[in-house]
């Protein structure tokens, strides 16, 4: 077969790519985030604005929320959570499929944020992984972009079980 | 509204309950009324807890409160020699009159007779002061906490109860996992 002046110029000996299926499966992944936006607190309203137009998280490929954790794979703790909403929050995350990410919102996912009592849970590490945090009180929605496209990197660089 | 009422723009809210209601309690309950006070316009008597089950129904009964507005706990840890304090909010729709009712307890397992026989009211009131304050009251149909969950230790509104307590956690792959199925 003859190499086209494109390829010969790219130094392509031959008209297709190799890579391998993890690089592949990460790339697909990165770009196609259905988030869960489990949603108890203020933090909510940073969250919506970085979800709709103004910083628009589609661009990233993360724009369609599920409300089933079942289609999710991505879970966003946007808000404090309490003792009492610590099991829900664990059962959500044990309903949803592999591979799976966790998203600490703002500062009470992270510590408990201000309200360092008896109510609230001092950060949701304590029950289950989180994979990004990302810190604020709330987080503006750019740190949010910023958290996006770290957590985009690690699922690119990661291994993906095939 | 009342037509009589000289503030201009707030609703008239009725009026506290006067003198006469407390003299007609002293005459009926006599040593039962420790102090009566004045604060705001409003009426406060302080009793001996073993007067409440029949005050509260005297004022129910004969006096036309029918209402209980509201029943709360404070914790006086250092300041009074008695501890702990329930103090009862009533009404009267009727006279559109209300009366404030003080019970200081001692010691730090403090009980009371439940009012729940009376109004119905009282059944979350007491339970939630239960939770908060650790107030026991005896003859309560349900006395389990309100707000917070079984493995919780301790009451977290005391005055002593440590501001970094930690609380075991509930819910699925915990320890306190059965206690947590009616969450």
């Amino acid at each position: 077969m003859e190499m086209s002046p494109l390829q010969h110029e790219m130094g392509l000996a031959e008209p297709f790519v190799t890579t391998k299926l993890d690089k592949v499966l990460g790339w697909g992944r990165k770009y196609s985030i259905f988030n869960y936006p489990f949603v108890t607190a203020c933090c909510g309203m940073e969250y919506m604005s970085a979800a709709c137009s103004r910083y628009d998280m589609d661009r990233f490929g993360a724009g369609l929320p599920r409300f089933s954790p079942r289609q999710s794979d991505v879970l966003l703790v946007v808000g404090t959570i309490t003792h009492k909403m610590a099991p829900v929050l664990k059962q959500v995350y044990d309903q949803m499929c592999e591979p799976k990410w966790v998203v600490a919102f703002g500062a009470c996912t992270i510590s408990g944020g201000p309200y360092n009592n008896y109510a609230v849970l001092q950060g949701i590490d304590q029950i289950i992984p989180v994979d990004i945090y990302i810190p604020g009180c709330p987080p503006h929605p750019e740190i949010v972009m910023d958290g996006l496209i770290k957590l985009q990197a690690k699922i690119q660089h990661q291994k993906h079980e095939v | 509204m009342s037509a009589s009422s000289e503030n201009t723009g707030f609703r008239d809210t009725g009026s506290w309950a006067g003198p006469e209601l407390v003299q007609a309690l002293r005459e009926r309950f006599g040593e039962g009324l420790r102090a009566q006070s004045e604060a705001f316009g409003e009426q406060e008597i302080t009793i001996r807890r073993e007067i409440l089950p029949a005050l509260a129904r005297c004022l129910r009964d004969e006096h036309g409160f029918e209402m209980l507005l509201d029943l709360c706990g404070v914790d006086h840890l250092g300041q009074r020699e008695e501890r702990f304090e329930v103090v009862y909010h009533f009404y009267g729709l009727a006279a559109n009159r209300r009366l404030r009712v003080c019970v200081p307890l001692s010691g730090d397992q403090p009980e009371l007779p439940t009012l729940c026989g009376l109004w119905k009211a009282a059944d979350w009131y007491e339970r939630e002061a239960w939770d908060l304050y650790g107030i026991r009251f005896a003859g309560h149909p349900d006395p389990r906490r309100l707000l917070l969950y079984d493995a919780f230790v301790g009451h977290p509104l005391r005055k002593d109860y440590k501001m970094k307590a930690r609380q075991p956690l509930i819910g699925p792959g915990s320890r306190h996992e059965e206690d947590a199925s009616h969450v």
